[in-house]
């Protein structure tokens, strides 16, 4: 899965020391196997919970694409839901006018279709301030929203995409009414998809990503084109979210202009910011917490759970975010790369020799 | 010596501010050029104009004859300029190893893969090495940069503009808030710098100034003022007389 | 066209009079305040209950709206806001948007969910004649009440002391603070201030722009699009923005119906990649 930083020079402490912590950066902790032997055993033990676990896996993987620009670029967006509802509809537009069935397929091409969009807006987010790019992300998910209510006969408008049958995963799945094939289906994706970002955030191009967040002005000066990894990394983000989008339209066989709603956009963000941002967990722990909650206010006041969500971000606040996250931060830094563990060699961490 | 850094008749105006007025220095390569005068006198906004960070009213900026005005900044530093900065502009969040591998990395060309793990080239351990041993970071190496002691931070400021390997190295007041305990290991790593490395250097301490340069340029008012040899410059009236607040009438 | 134009600028001072309140808070307290629309909301139900249920006259509803959504400003600003100021920008945006679920949510709750309209006397219902075009007296109260206020506001801004105190804050907090000006005491009025707008605001404009739950969440755009469009260095420059905003909406909608609001964002967007800091002035979100 990785290759072998190169050979230390084993003479020299400091140097194994460096490439020690090198590739510790990268290494699976047995935390984060943990999580994932949890996750998998969800689809043996939970089988009656695979339809709301399925929802959970969308959101969470929405929410892992909003990490990567907020947690990792520092971009902050109230319109992710743009990206997510263009593979949305993507997907339940070729479903339903039978242009692909295979629903991989389509999935990768409804996340095309996403990609490109993130890459024409990306040009957007570059230029001004944090309120600057709150306004435009949120301008184009309301230009988008209006598009796909004007051009109603395609897209259904308020009422939705009707009539959108999936065809069966890889022609041998059939999508089933308990929601097996689709989580499966859901989760695999979002596995792959994780992989694919925790190998993205631990390389170099990751790692310029958290310089520029932290002082663009330094990375610039030390040779980093700052513009072009924010536009790439906003387009993988908008290609993420767009997957995300379309596993939702393919699971439910459904899509509306909700999946553009400002709300949507505003959730996701409170998914990240309750998991903590940054290090790629706090998606998937977001959504989960997230859709627990929802599930027993659903229960309680049906109509007014968007009273809670507001309640629960104002006290989110007040609190601070820094506090909530020591929190959880013996978590986080068994799944980071801050272990302490001794170096292979033998050489005592700690001053210089 | 052959000119390595040259400007043109260099000009920054800030709406009615002159603050760059027909500067026209050259550098000579492995020299150490020390650029001194009064505060406000122009020295960090003519480093920001050879960086790129500003761009000029008018003029030019050559780097080996070729003209870079146009340029970028990210652009300039793959030609072999690199800066520090009179504040420190460091990843607060980053180790000093992660801040240097990220260097060395974009120095090499890979700074935009995403596929590997930072440190798997052959090579980029090696630097990252070398690096921390030069600037005595090796037994901070992996604290954030956010908590190490200001002379350790000053230092991985100096050690990320060398990371990048550059022909002229640019550092704006290297000591500038040192404690005095940590001063002398900063004094001494410049010293040590390589002698192929073009250095032009701000300061203010005279001592660091009259040990280390070889040739001095005094800007007033954005101004070149006096340039020469060390001894030159300190004898003359007219410098005395700029430090000193005196008017000068022709 | 004439009555479009009209109805564009009645629209747009509205906008106007809606939106400043966030300009000055965004300009002084460098605080994004996404939940400004619910003082707005706020304002148009107080006037509901006031003016159709406790019979209270239409004349006396309105400053009773600005006044009660002022107050209620104050209250917030000095328990809650007050804390977020030195917060991250996510952090505000975070804190506004939960205020504007609750508020959202907890309105629908009491008032229901359905559009509520202000009875406004039968003197304002109908139309002028002037040349040929139609003049709506209610909109002309519009302009008429909006514009007095935009002259009383630069006023106050630029005549007494209380706004060169309120123009030094904006401009640099802690020289302010050091010549002695207490800019928490300006902070907590100009909140006040600019909800009371945002409040009068709501209960002049639920004829036109429609007064549902939803009111928060469908006009943030515009208000941020004034602000940002418009600047927060002055007063004139959010001006002319809502202006041109209403103008634009209206002939839009009038004429190209199938394009609506589409239109408007589209404005904002190309303005916002031009000249990022406004058309007419700087928003310094530090």
């Amino acid at each position: 899965m990785k290759t072998d930083p190169s050979p230390p020079n084993v003479s020299n402490p400091v140097a194994a020391r460096v490439s020690a912590r090198l590739a510790e950066r990268a290494r699976w902790s047995p935390l984060e196997i943990a999580f994932w032997l949890a996750v998998v055993a969800t689809v043996f033990f939970l089988p009656n919970r695979h339809l709301i676990l399925t929802e959970t896996a969308i959101l969470g993987l929405f929410a892992l694409s909003l990490d990567l620009i907020l947690g990792y670029a520092g971009i902050i967006s109230l319109g992710q839901a743009a990206f997510f509802g263009v593979g949305a509809y993507a997907a339940g537009l070729l479903a339903k006018y039978d242009l692909i069935t295979e629903p991989v397929l389509a999935l990768l091409v409804s996340g095309a279709v996403a990609t490109v969009v993130g890459f024409i807006t990306s040009f957007l987010v570059l230029r001004g301030s944090d309120l600057t790019r709150l306004m435009v992300t949120l301008g184009v998910a309301l230009v988008l929203r209006e598009i796909a209510n004007k051009f109603a006969e395609y897209t259904g408008g308020a009422d939705g995409l009707q009539g959108v049958t999936i065809s069966p995963v890889l022609g041998l799945f059939r999508f089933d009414l308990y929601g097996h094939t689709a989580y499966v289906y859901a989760l695999t994706v979002l596995f792959l998809l994780f992989l694919l970002a925790r190998r993205i955030v631990n390389s170099p191009f990751g790692l310029s990503l958290l310089s520029l967040k932290g002082n663009p002005l330094r990375a610039s000066a030390i040779g980093i084109a700052v513009n072009w990894r924010l536009v790439a990394i906003y387009t993988v983000s908008a290609a993420y979210a767009g997957i995300a989008g379309a596993l939702l339209t393919q699971t439910t066989a459904f899509t509306s202009l909700d999946v553009l709603a400002f709300d949507r956009s505003a959730d996701v963000l409170l998914v990240l910011i309750i998991g903590g941002a940054g290090y790629l967990y706090g998606g998937l722990i977001g959504a989960v917490i997230f859709k627990l909650m929802q599930d027993w206010l659903a229960n309680i006041t049906p109509q007014y759970w968007q009273f809670w969500i507001g309640l629960l971000l104002v006290i989110i606040v007040l609190v601070g975010r820094d506090r909530i996250s020591n929190w959880t931060a013996p978590i986080r830094r068994l799944t980071a790369r801050l272990d302490r563990r001794p170096v292979a060699t033998g050489a005592i961490v700690g001053k210089r020799p | 010596m052959p000119i390595v850094l040259e400007t043109v008749a260099l000009d920054r105006h800030f709406g009615g501010i002159i603050a760059t007025n027909q500067v026209s220095l050259r550098v000579e390569k492995g020299a150490r050029h020390a650029l001194i005068g009064p505060n406000g006198a122009g020295k960090t906004t003519l480093i920001n104009l050879l960086t790129g960070v500003l761009r000029p009213t008018a003029g030019r900026i050559l780097l080996d004859g070729r003209d870079i005005t146009a340029l970028e900044p990210h652009r300039r530093v793959r030609l072999g300029i690199a800066r520090t900065f009179q504040i420190n502009q460091l990843f607060a969040d980053l180790t000093p190893l992660e801040t240097l591998g990220l260097a060395v990395s974009e120095r090499l060309g890979f700074g935009s893969d995403w596929w590997r793990l930072v440190g798997s080239k052959a090579g980029v351990v090696d630097e990252i090495v070398a690096l921390l041993e030069r600037f005595g970071l090796a037994d901070v190496m992996d604290e954030r940069t956010a908590v190490l002691p200001y002379g350790k931070q000053r230092l991985l400021e100096i050690a990320v503009a060398f990371a990048c390997k550059p022909r002229v190295l640019l550092l704006d007041e290297p000591a500038a808030g040192v404690p005095e305990a940590e001063r002398h290991e900063i004094l001494a790593t410049i010293e040590a710098l390589p002698k192929d490395v073009t250095v032009l250097l701000i300061e203010h301490d005279m001592d660091i100034v009259f040990s280390f340069a070889d040739r001095i340029s005094v800007l007033v008012n954005g101004e070149l003022f006096v340039e020469g040899a060390p001894d030159d410059v300190a004898r003359d009236p007219r410098v005395k007389a700029v430090y000193l607040g005196e008017s000068l009438d022709g | 066209m004439l009555t479009i134009l009209f109805d564009g600028i009645a629209y747009g001072m509205l906008l106007f009079v809606l939106a400043c309140g966030l300009a000055v808070t965004l300009g002084l307290m460098n605080f994004v305040n996404l939940a400004h629309g619910a003082f707005a909301m706020a304002g148009g139900y107080i006037t509901v209950v006031l003016v159709n249920r406790l019979g209270v006259p239409f004349a006396l509803g309105l400053p009773l709206a600005f006044v009660f959504t002022a107050l209620i400003g104050l209250v917030l600003e000095r328990t809650l806001y007050v804390h977020v100021y030195r917060k991250s920008h996510l952090d505000q945006v975070l804190f506004s948007i939960g205020l504007v679920f609750m508020s959202v949510a907890a309105v629908d709750y009491v008032m229901g969910s359905s559009q509520q309209f202000v009875q406004i006397p039968d003197a304002l219902h109908g139309q002028f004649d002037v040349f040929g075009a139609g003049i709506g007296k209610y909109r002309l109260l519009i302009i008429a009440v909006c514009g007095a206020l935009t002259v009383a506001l630069q006023a106050i801004l630029t005549k007494t002391r209380f706004g060169s105190r309120l123009r030094a804050a904006v401009d640099d907090q802690r020289v302010a603070r050091g010549l002695g000006i207490n800019v928490g005491i300006v902070f907590a009025v100009t909140f006040a201030f600019g909800s009371g707008l945002a409040g009068l605001g709501g209960a002049l404009g639920a004829e036109i722009l429609g007064l549902d739950p939803t009111f928060p969440l469908k006009y943030m755009i515009y208000f941020l699009i004034v602000v940002t469009v418009g600047g927060t260095a002055s007063i004139t420059g959010p001006f002319l923005a809502s202006i041109l905003l209403g103008i634009g909406d209206v002939l839009g909608k009038y004429y190209v119906p199938t394009l609506g609001a589409f239109v408007i964002y589209t404005i904002m967007i190309v303005v916002l990649i031009w000249r990022p800091q406004g058309l007419f002035g700087r928003v310094t979100v530090r």
